[in-house]
């Protein structure tokens, strides 16, 4: 299975590559990825030069231009699709239909990847787009159960990605409207999840308050580990009791399943994560790089979290892929 | 991850105005070194930043786009678009990229308040600039500059081992 690794900075693309990724994901510095953060992403010069310094490691580059193109806005787009086959990316993780139909129809020769913000859950929906775009992967949205990913990888006619490690939303890949109620800025269009415009984060004493927009997301006393300030991950008071309504700050961590998902025939492993740190980004490949390689080498695997310190609210869950409610 | 506290106590009665002379000139050979430390902050460049040393005491207050650095004593609301307050290590980690901003404030190792954007175009520019703080200030020593290198780089590796945290 592939290792596929983010990088939000050219340094990043580059501990990335010496730490063991097969494969870089990134995006342009705008709104056509689903990391539009400031002082983040690549302009097409910077992806050129990491591409060219990826191929001659026998590493790939994926460019993600993943969010939704904006009615009369279609040019920005078609620009970052050729721009990416100009730097000379292995292939585009794109959502869009329109955009995978411009890429198919201008750029044949380049793969196209369905992005997990397409939400393309089941095999016939995959296999759909495989026929209309010719899509060679899907990334596969964290809505299935382990045993699902099975049952698509069996009956997709293209390579599936699934995600093992990082951040983890609402399990709405592609339709969540939280940050859009709460700021007018969603991942799906803007590229930025609660985007750092809104955020605030205030000591209230010993208290650290966090606040996104007109919301107070999290009141969080001394010493209790933080999350990022999204609507999912806010603590509520529901029926006079306060809470995670929609879900805990955690990180997601599969881990556990390598061998079930390489059983699959699940082509690539996907970390979360282009907005972080060098530091995550090089101790999280590293640490999958060396479990991919004790599987391969038919080494037990380990049971425990050892990515707990990079984890958000420093706890990890298995998500959906564990599924235990309706 | 706080300094040891002999460094403390020492850096406690130094005048306000020989730290920021030396830390100015760090400042000045970081950029020299990195002219393109900027250019990621883009509109961000003008804000000022509070960059709050806590185990010192100690507030930097940097405007990017002057090149320019003062310190205060007074780190209790300091007059800043943002404030981002940590140990002096945990920050100069962070500057190298050997810890992960959101993992240290998942931690509770690092505080920040103000201009968020602000907040995330320093730590994207930094982190791309691939910091080596030993190799970077030890280019001003001139004929120095080897033995001071060397110095620096051990300092460094003793304060992070006392850490006990796994680096990058």
């Amino acid at each position: 299975m592939e290792l596929i690794c983010p990088a939000g900075t050219p340094a990043s693309f580059r501990d990335a590559v010496e730490a063991g990724a097969d494969a870089v994901y990134c995006g342009f510095r705008d709104e056509t990825n689903a990391r539009n953060f400031p002082g983040l992403n690549f302009n097409a010069q910077e992806l050129a030069e990491a591409a060219a310094r990826a191929r001659s490691n026998g590493v790939s580059t994926l460019v993600a231009i993943n969010t939704y193109m904006r009615a009369g806005a279609e040019e920005l787009w078609y620009r970052a699709v050729d721009n990416a086959a100009v730097a000379g990316a292995d292939a585009i993780i794109v959502a869009d239909l329109g955009l995978l139909a411009y890429a198919a129809e201008r750029h044949p020769a380049l793969r196209r990847h369905l992005s997990v913000q397409a939400a393309a859950a089941n095999a016939e929906h995959i296999n759909f787009l495989v026929d209309a775009f010719g899509i060679k992967r899907v990334v596969l949205p964290r809505v299935l159960t382990v045993a699902e990913v099975g049952a698509i990888c069996r009956k997709a006619r293209c390579e599936t990605e699934v995600f093992v490690f990082g951040g983890l939303c609402v399990m709405e890949e592609g339709r969540c409207s939280l940050s859009s109620y709460a700021t007018g800025k969603s991942p799906n269009m803007d590229g930025v999840c609660s985007p750092a415009s809104h955020v605030r984060y205030r000591q209230d004493g010993s208290d650290m308050v966090s606040e996104l927009g007109d919301f107070t997301i999290n009141r969080f006393p001394k010493d209790e580990p933080t999350g990022y300030p999204t609507l999912c991950k806010g603590r509520f008071v529901a029926g006079g009791t306060a809470g995670y309504v929609f879900e805990d700050p955690a990180s997601l961590d599969v881990l556990t399943h390598l061998e079930a998902l390489a059983r699959f025939g699940v082509s690539a492993l996907k970390i979360e994560g282009r907005q972080r740190g060098r530091a995550y980004i090089a101790q999280v490949v590293r640490e999958i790089r060396n479990r991919l390689d004790g599987l391969a080498a038919g080494e037990q695997q380990e049971d425990e979290a050892t990515l707990l310190k990079l984890s958000e609210g420093q706890r990890t869950t298995q998500g959906s892929y564990d599924k235990r409610w309706r | 991850m706080n300094l040891p506290r002999v460094v403390r106590l020492l850096a406690r009665p130094m005048p306000v105005a020989a730290i920021q002379l030396v830390a100015q000139a760090s400042l000045d050979g970081v950029v020299a070194r990195h002219p393109q430390l900027f250019d990621r902050l883009s509109e961000y460049e003008n804000r000022r930043f509070a960059i709050i040393a806590t185990d010192l005491g100690l507030c930097f207050i940097i405007v990017p786009h002057s090149r320019r650095l003062s310190v205060q004593r007074d780190t209790s609301a300091p007059k800043a678009d943002v404030r981002i307050a940590g140990s002096l290590l945990t920050l100069l980690s962070l500057a190298e990229g050997r810890l992960d901003g959101d993992a240290e404030f998942f931690a509770r190792g690092l505080n920040i308040e103000g201009d968020m954007e602000a907040a995330l175009a320093l730590r994207n520019a930094m982190e791309d600039c691939r910091l080596d703080l030993p190799t970077d200030l030890a280019s001003m020593a001139g004929p120095l500059r080897r033995p001071v290198e060397w110095g620096l780089s051990r300092i460094r590796s003793h304060l992070l081992s006392r850490g006990g945290a796994r680096w990058n």
